[in-house]
């Protein structure tokens, strides 16, 4: 059964979210995470694109509050992709803020926080021991490994990883690339800079088709995602097995709560994998459901639910 | 060649490639061993240990350069390849190892602290922060910059950091940042950071639908050339995608970056060195390419307008941009 690793734990991460939802919606959302949602941290702060920032960030304390008192461990993300001065104050702040768990997800932040005890997250190039060792001696207590690591690669990490704890992506479209250029501008025939947000158009990203029609990739302002929404399940077992006692579940504009509660069954062994991913699969009408990177399989990812059967 | 002058680093994929770098005028040459420890793996690319070792001494008696690409990320529990290119590349006494792996960097700087340390751009250090953390932890002296940055930032970046720089100056141009895309991975399980290859060959197909041309990846359908149009290397991030029921290079045009127009700009920003991507093309790209930089840079050194040189059949499409150097870009 897929219950436990040897009497271990696992635990749930809420990723930041990734898109541009108005500030409405992303209230009602993290107060019902907050309430109802069977999840231990949850991630806030803008990761894609500082543009975004000066709108959600009024909302940060009161939704951190409610997130704190609802029993939730709350963890500030940074900015992925750090370029310009708007960019790094926008890191500075939260990163020189002592009284916060930060999660870094470029080395600017790790320089910034020097020391102190800290989370890396998806976005740093976390590969093998020797960087796995380095972080942990800078203070990082917890890793959320990238999430094009092989299964391999996770399980040789897990063997070594000593007091750090390992995070795998779980669940969502997986993020595979960020850039100066804003997609979502320039598919409207805009730029970057006179950009008009509108990346808040697409509450899970604006889908990219190859010119077959075929449903391939996702864009969100500067971030390039996987069409499909990846759901880990039947590897979920054999990840416990190899050291993961922590998975990360990404926001997308569905029944997030429902999607923490399939987990949660999942990873206490009283639903099965196969029942999970049918549960999983009906909560997300956007894209497939696929079982993402961590497949084993060196090829063809994308083709989605066929990469469940090695 | 004066002290003062920007320094050019040219590609070699072969001992062929980099005597015509050297013959041309490149001040540096970058190359890697034949394994998946360089980002460019390629079939029947790169140096085996007894080239290496040849190609060192060919550079050195030549007063140049031999910057060593190690710019992969180790394979976890498997670190020895890795290891062992920076080890050769001290035994050898190449110039620098240009290194991208926090793991591997930690490595060469305690085993090997006179072996001079490039952070390669597979590390996408963008801020002063970052750059800040690899200079002090591991002493690294050169930066090689993601191709993200415009050249206000650059300029910017210059003077707020001790350490020398270096810019893409010419070749194939990654739209995103670099060592932070898994485009290829996910298409075809091969990924720059770990096997040191992007759109790899040997997942490139070319199908003919009617009199249409169809490029593929891993299966999937890149781009469509019509009858007469010059088809493209399916490289995922040129592609022709359809975006609500609209076509286009969406992530951008097959397109090679130049930065030959922006010399003095980026000499002006303080720049130390320009680097010129291709170690997957052969000794006349080479040779072509550094000599268009040699005269270029030469003539501005002497207060001079450069001089115009055509190298529109060695770029991508036959077209140049200078890609994020420019804020419109973006």
């Amino acid at each position: 059964m897929t219950g436990t690793g040897d009497g271990r734990r696992a635990a749930l991460t809420l990723g930041p979210l990734l898109f541009n939802w108005p500030a409405a919606q992303r209230r009602d959302f993290y107060a019902r995470i907050a309430d109802e949602a069977p999840i231990d941290s949850v991630c806030l702060g803008e990761v894609v694109c500082a543009k975004r920032a000066p709108f959600s960030d009024p909302d940060l304390p009161e939704i951190a509050r409610r997130l704190a008192d609802g029993g939730k461990e709350v963890i500030y993300s940074t900015l992925a992709l750090v370029m310009d001065d708007h960019d790094r104050a926008l890191v500075a702040e939260i990163a020189n803020a002592s009284d916060m768990l930060v999660e870094a997800n470029d080395l600017g932040a790790i320089e910034i926080l020097a020391g102190r005890t800290h989370v890396i997250g998806p976005f740093v190039n976390v590969y093998n021991e020797g960087a796995l060792a380095w972080f942990a001696q800078r203070g990082a207590r917890r890793v959320s490994l990238p999430v094009e690591l092989p299964t391999a690669a996770i399980g040789a990490l897990g063997a070594r990883a000593g007091a750090v704890e390992l995070e795998v992506t779980a669940f969502g479209r997986l993020p595979l690339a960020i850039s100066a250029r804003c997609y979502h501008a320039r598919a409207r025939g805009l730029h970057k800079d006179g950009c008009r947000y509108v990346c808040d158009e697409d509450p899970d990203g604006l889908s990219v088709e190859t010119l077959d029609g075929q449903g391939f990739l996702a864009v969100n302002g500067l971030q390039t995602l996987s069409h499909g929404v990846a759901a880990l399940t039947a590897e979920i077992a054999p990840l416990r097995a190899a050291g993961i006692d922590r998975f990360r579940l990404w926001p997308q504009a569905v029944d997030m709560v429902a999607v923490a509660r399939a987990y949660r069954d999942l990873l206490d062994g009283r639903l099965g994998p196969e029942e999970a991913a049918g549960r999983l699969a009906g909560l997300v009408p956007f894209a497939p459901v696929t079982a993402g990177f961590v497949s084993g399989s060196r090829s063809h990812y994308w083709h989605g639910t066929q990469g469940l059967a090695d | 060649m004066s002290e003062a002058s920007i320094e050019i680093v040219a590609p070699a994929g072969t001992p062929a490639a980099l005597r015509a770098a050297v013959d041309a005028g490149a001040d540096a040459v970058y190359a890697g061993f034949r394994d998946e420890t360089n980002a460019r793996n390629f079939p029947g690319l790169n140096f085996s240990r007894e080239e290496m070792a040849e190609a060192i001494g060919y550079i050195h008696a030549r007063g140049r350069k031999l910057f060593l690409a190690v710019n992969t990320f180790a394979e976890a529990g498997r670190p020895e390849p890795w290891r062992r290119a920076v080890d050769d590349a001290a035994r050898f006494g190449a110039d620098s190892v240009i290194l991208a792996d926090i793991g591997l960097l930690d490595y060469a700087a305690s085993r090997h602290p006179q072996l001079r340390r490039h952070l390669s751009v597979q590390a996408a250090a963008s801020n002063p922060e970052a750059i800040r953390l690899y200079a002090a932890a591991f002493g690294v002296r050169r930066v090689v910059l993601p191709r993200v940055l415009t050249l206000e930032a650059i300029a910017k970046l210059v003077r707020s950091a001790e350490v020398e720089f270096e810019v893409f100056a010419f070749g194939g141009m990654c739209v995103m940042a670099e060592g932070r895309c898994a485009l290829s991975s996910y298409v075809t399980g091969l990924s720059p950071n770990m096997h040191g290859v992007c759109s790899p060959p040997s997942h490139v197909r070319y199908e003919a639908r009617g009199d249409t041309l169809v490029s593929l990846l891993g299966g999937l359908t890149i781009d469509r050339f019509a009858p007469g149009e010059p088809a493209g290397y399916p490289t995922l991030c040129k592609g022709r995608f359809c975006v609500r029921g609209e076509e286009s290079h969406l992530f951008e045009d097959p397109v090679s970056l130049s930065a030959l127009d922006l010399l003095s700009a980026l000499g002006g920003a303080g720049v130390r060195a320009l680097k010129i991507e291709g170690r997957q093309r052969g000794p006349v790209y080479v040779g072509r390419v550094v000599a268009a930089f040699r005269q270029a840079i030469d003539a501005v050194a002497r207060g001079e307008a450069p001089p115009t040189v055509a190298l529109g059949d060695l770029t991508e499409g036959a077209r140049v941009t200078a890609g994020a150097y420019r804020k419109g870009w973006r």
